[in-house]
C-alpha cells in the first residue's frame, strides 16, 4: 500500500495504453455509464421524491420528477417530523451533531497528532507495544468494549452527556488519527529533529516550532476523516450521547423507522438528505484530500 | 542534567493519555466483557462464575447461528462484490476516459456518506408497493420482481447491494491510484508483444496491485464485522430475524432482551475471530516490514 500512500492522488497523465478498437470504446463508455447510473440513482431518487406530495408519490413512479417541485417536505423534515411523540423535527440532531463533531474532532486530532509525534522518531520503550495495541483497538467491533465502558462512565458519572460522547470519539478515533500523524512524521527527514535537538530544543519546543508547522497536509486529511467519521457514526451516539444530545443520524433513523402514524416517505427522505449534507459537502470540497484520507485510513505510509 | 531529564520524561508524559486509553477503554474494557461472559449475568452484572454455559447457550441458539452464517454470506459478498466492482472501475477509468474527474466523484461520492444513509435510501428504492418494483410494474413489465427487503430468503442480498454500492468506490480510488503507479514500460512491451488489454490486466497488473488489494480486503472486511448501522437502516434485521448480524445479536441482548451474559459471550467470540484473522496480518504489515526496513 506505500505505493498508494505516498502518491495518493491519483493525477497526472495516464499511461499511454494499446489503442483500442472503436466498438471497445463504445462498449467501455456504455459500461461507464450504467456504473455511473447505478451510483447516481439513489442520490436522484432521494432528491425528487422529497420535493413531491404524498398523493404524487402514492401513485407510484419512483423515478418520476415531481410535477410541481415544493420544499414542504423539506422544512416538515427540518422543524416538525415526529420522532415518537416529540414532533421538532431533525434539526435537534443537527444541531447535537454539531456540539458532538467540533470538540470531538478537535481533541481527538491534538491526542493524535502528540501521540503519533511522540511514536514517531523517538524511541520509547513499550512504544511499538503501544502502537500494536491502538491498532487492534481500532479492528475491534465496538460491541467488545460497550458495555464496560458504559458502566465506567456511569461511574464517572459522564454516561448519557456531552462530555461522554465526545470522549468516546476521543477514544475511538486514537488509532486512526495516531496512524496517520505517525506516518506522517516519520517520513519527515530525521536531520531536521536532530538539527533542533542539537540546537537546544526540547520534545515539546520541537512539536511546536517544528513539527506542528509543517503538519498542514497531515491535520486537513485527519480533519476530513474525522468530521465525516463522527458525523456519520451512528452506534456510538446511540448509546452514549443520551436523551438529550442524540446525533442526527440516530434521530434520522428514528423518525423514519418509528411504527406511529402513516410514512411520510418525501419527509423521510427530505430528512435523509439533510443528514447526508454534510459530509457530502466535505467530499465535494476537498475533492483529491478525500481519497488521501481513505489511502491513510488503512494503511501506513 | 536537568534537560536530559526533562527529555525522558516528556515524550512518557505526551504518551499517558494514548496509554491510559489502551490499558483503560481497549484492554480493560475487552478483559471485563470476556469476564462477564462467564457469569450468569442478566440485566446487571453478577459474579457467579458459571463456566463455558453461556457459550453452550449461545451456540445452541438458532438466533446467534443464523448471525453467524449472515455475516459470512453477507462478507463474501459484499467483500467480493466490492473488489470486482471497485476494480472494473477503475480499470475502465484508466482507459484515459473522458470526464475522468466527474465519473470518480460519482463513483466515491457514496463512501463519505453513512450506513444508516445508505439503508434508508435503499429501504425506500427497494419498497416492494411504491418503489423501483412497482414503478416498472407501472411501466409494463407486470412480471417484474425486486421485493428483497420483504423476502426471508433476499433480504440479506439486499444488504449486500447497498453495502456494494457504499463500498465499491473506496476500491476503486485505491485501485486507481495503484494503477497510476504501474510502469508505463510494462504497457509498451505487453503492445509490442500483442498481449490483450485484459490480459495484462489479470497477469500482471492485479499481482503487481496485490498490496492494494489487501488493503481493500481487510478494510472492507472490517466493515463486515462492524455492520451494524446498515442492517438497523435498511432491515433492522427483519424480515423476523433473517437478516440479524452479531453485532446486532450482541447489541439486542445488551440494550434490549437483558441478557449481558449472552451478549457478552457473543462479543467475546468476535473478539476472538477478529483476533484470530488480524494477528498475522498486523505482524506481517507493521511490524517485521519496519525491522527489515530499518525504521529509524
Amino acid at each position: 500500500m506505500r505505493a498508494a500512500a505516498s502518491a495518493p492522488v491519483p493525477t497526472g497523465t495516464p499511461v499511454a495504453r494499446p489503442r483500442r478498437p472503436i466498438a471497445g470504446r463504445v462498449a467501455l463508455y456504455a459500461a461507464l455509464a450504467v456504473a455511473a447510473l447505478f451510483f447516481i440513482t439513489p442520490l436522484y431518487i432521494m432528491t425528487v421524491t422529497s420535493l413531491k406530495s404524498m398523493d404524487e408519490i402514492r401513485q407510484g413512479g419512483i423515478f418520476a420528477l415531481p410535477a410541481s417541485p415544493s420544499l414542504k417536505a423539506w422544512t416538515a423534515a427540518w422543524s416538525e417530523a415526529c420522532t415518537g411523540l416529540k414532533c421538532t423535527g431533525i434539526s435537534d440532531g443537527f444541531f447535537n451533531s454539531l456540539r458532538i463533531l467540533v470538540p470531538s474532532v478537535a481533541l481527538s486530532i491534538v491526542l493524535g497528532a502528540v501521540t503519533g509525534y511522540a511514536l514517531s522518531h523517538r524511541r520509547i520503550r513499550g512504544g511499538n507495544v503501544l502502537f500494536a495495541a491502538l491498532l487492534l483497538g481500532a479492528f475491534m467491533p465496538y460491541q467488545v468494549f460497550i458495555y464496560p465502558l458504559v458502566r465506567l462512565f456511569s461511574a464517572v458519572g459522564i454516561y448519557g452527556s456531552l462530555a461522554g460522547i465526545v470522549l468516546v470519539h476521543v477514544i475511538f478515533g486514537l488509532p486512526v488519527m495516531t496512524l496517520l500523524f505517525r506516518n506522517y512524521y516519520s517520513s519527515l527527514p530525521v536531520d531536521l529533529f536532530k538539527a533542533a535537538r542539537v540546537d537546544g530544543a526540547g520534545f515539546w519546543q520541537i512539536f511546536f516550532y517544528v513539527v506542528l508547522p509543517m503538519s498542514t497536509p497531515a491535520l486537513v486529511v485527519a480533519a476530513i476523516l474525522q468530521i465525516t467519521g463522527i458525523w456519520n457514526d451512528f452506534i456510538l451516539g446511540l448509546v452514549f450521547a443520551g436523551r438529550d444530545n442524540l446525533p442526527m443520524t440516530v434521530l434520522l433513523n428514528n423518525v423514519v423507522n418509528s411504527s406511529q402514524g402513516e410514512k411520510l416517505y418525501n419527509v423521510n427522505m427530505a430528512a435523509t438528505i439533510l443528514t447526508a449534507l454534510l459530509p457530502l459537502a466535505v467530499y465535494f470540497l476537498s475533492g483529491r484530500w478525500f481519497v488521501r484520507g481513505i489511502a491513510a485510513g488503512g494503511v501506513k505510509g | 542534567m536537568a534537560q536530559s531529564r526533562r527529555h525522558d520524561i516528556a515524550p512518557l508524559l505526551a504518551l499517558l493519555p494514548a496509554l491510559l486509553i489502551v490499558v483503560f477503554a481497549y484492554a480493560g474494557t475487552m478483559v471485563w466483557t470476556v469476564c462477564i461472559s462467564f457469569t450468569d449475568s442478566r440485566l446487571l452484572p453478577v459474579s457467579d462464575f458459571i463456566g463455558l454455559e453461556q457459550y453452550a447457550r449461545l451456540f445452541s441458539d438458532a438466533r446467534w447461528i443464523l448471525s453467524a452464517r449472515n455475516l459470512v454470506t453477507f462478507g463474501l459478498l459484499f467483500v467480493g462484490g466490492s473488489l470486482v466492482i471497485g476494480f472494473l472501475l477503475a480499470a475502465f477509468i484508466d482507459q484515459k476516459v473522458r470526464c475522468e474527474d466527474l465519473l470518480r466523484t460519482v463513483f466515491l461520492y457514496p463512501y463519505a456518506i453513512s450506513f444508516i444513509v445508505t439503508g434508508l435510501v435503499w429501504q425506500w428504492m427497494m419498497n416492494p408497493s411504491l418503489g423501483i418494483q412497482a414503478s416498472v410494474r407501472g411501466m409494463g413489465w407486470t412480471s417484474f420482481t425486486f421485493d428483497w427487503v420483504v423476502q426471508r430468503d433476499m433480504a440479506i442480498y439486499a444488504l449486500v447491494i447497498a453495502g456494494v454500492w457504499q463500498s465499491s468506490g473506496l476500491v476503486m480510488a485505491l485501485m486507481l491510484a495503484g494503477l497510476r503507479g504501474v510502469d508505463e514500460d510494462l504497457w509498451k512491451a505487453a503492445r509490442i508483444e500483442g498481449i490483450p488489454t485484459w490480459r495484462v490486466y489479470m497477469s500482471i497488473v492485479l499481482p503487481l496491485l496485490r498490496p492494494v488489494v489487501v488493503t481493500s480486503v481487510v478494510l472492507l472486511s472490517v466493515a463486515v464485522v462492524k455492520a451494524y448501522d446498515l442492517v438497523v437502516a435498511l432491515t433492522n434485521g427483519g424480515p423476523g430475524n433473517a437478516t440479524i448480524v452479531p453485532a446486532k445479536f450482541v447489541m439486542d441482548y445488551l440494550f434490549t432482551r437483558q441478557n449481558i451474559g449472552l451478549a457478552t459471550a457473543a462479543s467475546s467470540v468476535m473478539f476472538v475471530t477478529v483476533l484470530a484473522a488480524l494477528a498475522p496480518w498486523l505482524y506481517q504489515e507493521y511490524f517485521k516490514a519496519h525491522r527489515a526496513g530499518g525504521h529509524a
